[in-house]
């Protein structure tokens, strides 16, 4: 997958905050939350579940919090990315501009590569 | 409040406003010693003995850990934040890596790890966790109770420009509102926009203006007329 001119001026902003060696992601990935409704622990938000994304930036990779909930270890680590959004396809019916984004972190095992993005508006290009 | 060994600081910067309402809204929600301990109140109460007695903590530190966390924790977004407005080189290090430019500045975030997101004249940022309250308190102290409501978690996300009409913050159509579910491990801090009129102004008083919620984004910071 080729990062195109949104993942160009994404990677500016990216950091890595633990060492993430092996991730299956790059910034500016078009990507889509699995809908997937597991019982248990889970930090992937149920509003988010079966949407479509771009990758905005890589945090490293993580004590697995599925599994720390439940007093194991967390390891093996997952990697954690911040995904962006637009708010009007989060939303059905949102009543704000085009525009508007939403962005939360998401552990690689929820995401699956997406063909398109639903593109969020890049907030540091102005129009 | 002649006598300064009396004086409560906490109640007197919290009450430094006009007097005219009642002190009703300022009562305890509970009364603290009511009724037997919680069960987490004693797993923790057994824990700390326990801790003291194989010598690895004191009882000391703990209180000290709790004055910190009140008398320092609050104060230390402003500090960064106002000297983010002073020294762009620092803005740009904050910007890239929230935790090591607040070590830089003398504040240590411990297992914190920041996200410093930047307000311009086109994009205004505000922060939330949906799925519980998840806040820098290393750097902003304890998360307010709106914070914390199921009222602001669950409409911020959907309907942010509502919500922020709701603290006084009305944001035209052409900035973008961009949200942050602080959902997972990272924690952020808002920077705004300077205001005008703040040019000559020490880091101190630009502190001042940099309030709690101007640093979580439900607000901005002005300059006094």
């Amino acid at each position: 997958m080729t990062p195109g001119k949104r993942g160009q001026a994404l990677t500016k902003l990216s950091s890595t905050y633990n060492p993430a060696p092996a991730h299956r992601f790059n910034v500016g990935d078009p990507v889509a939350i699995k809908r997937s409704f597991p019982p248990g622990h889970r930090r992937t938000p149920y509003y988010i579940r079966g949407k479509r994304g771009v990758i905005e930036r890589i945090c490293g990779a993580f004590p697995n919090p599925e599994e720390l909930a439940y007093g194991f270890d967390g390891e093996p680590r997952k990697v954690l990315y911040r995904v962006r959004f637009a708010q009007s396809h989060v939303w059905p019916g949102y009543g704000g501009p085009a525009r508007d984004i939403i962005e939360m972190e998401i552990f690689e095992h929820w995401l699956e590569p997406a063909d398109r993005a639903v593109e969020p508006a890049d907030p540091d290009e102005t129009g | 409040m002649s006598d300064p060994s009396s004086f409560d600081y906490y109640a007197h910067r919290k009450h430094d406003h006009a007097h005219e309402h009642g002190h009703d809204d300022h009562a305890p929600t509970a009364k603290p010693d009511e009724g037997p301990p919680s069960e987490h109140e004693i797993v923790s109460r057994a824990m700390q003995e326990l801790l003291e007695q194989k010598g690895l903590i004191t009882a000391d530190e703990i209180r000290r850990r709790m004055e910190i966390f009140e008398e320092d924790f609050p104060y230390r977004g402003s500090r960064v934040i106002a000297r983010a407005w002073t020294d762009a080189a620092f803005r740009r290090r904050l910007l890239k890596d929230g935790k090591k430019a607040c070590a830089e500045a003398g504040v240590n975030l411990e297992a914190t790890r920041l996200i410093a997101v930047e307000n311009t004249p086109d994009v205004h940022n505000v922060i939330v966790c949906t799925l519980c309250s998840c806040y820098p308190r290393e750097l902003l102290g304890m998360p307010p109770t709106w914070y914390k409501s199921d009222n602001y978690r669950s409409r911020v996300v959907f309907e942010p420009r509502a919500v922020l009409k709701e603290f006084g913050t009305v944001l035209p159509d052409h900035v973008t509102v961009r949200v942050h579910d602080s959902n997972a491990d990272m924690r952020y801090v808002v920077v705004p926009m300077r205001p005008k009129g703040t040019e000559n102004w020490s880091e101190e008083q630009l502190a001042g203006i940099l309030t709690r919620d101007t640093l979580v984004g439900v607000t901005v910071p002005q300059a006094p007329e």
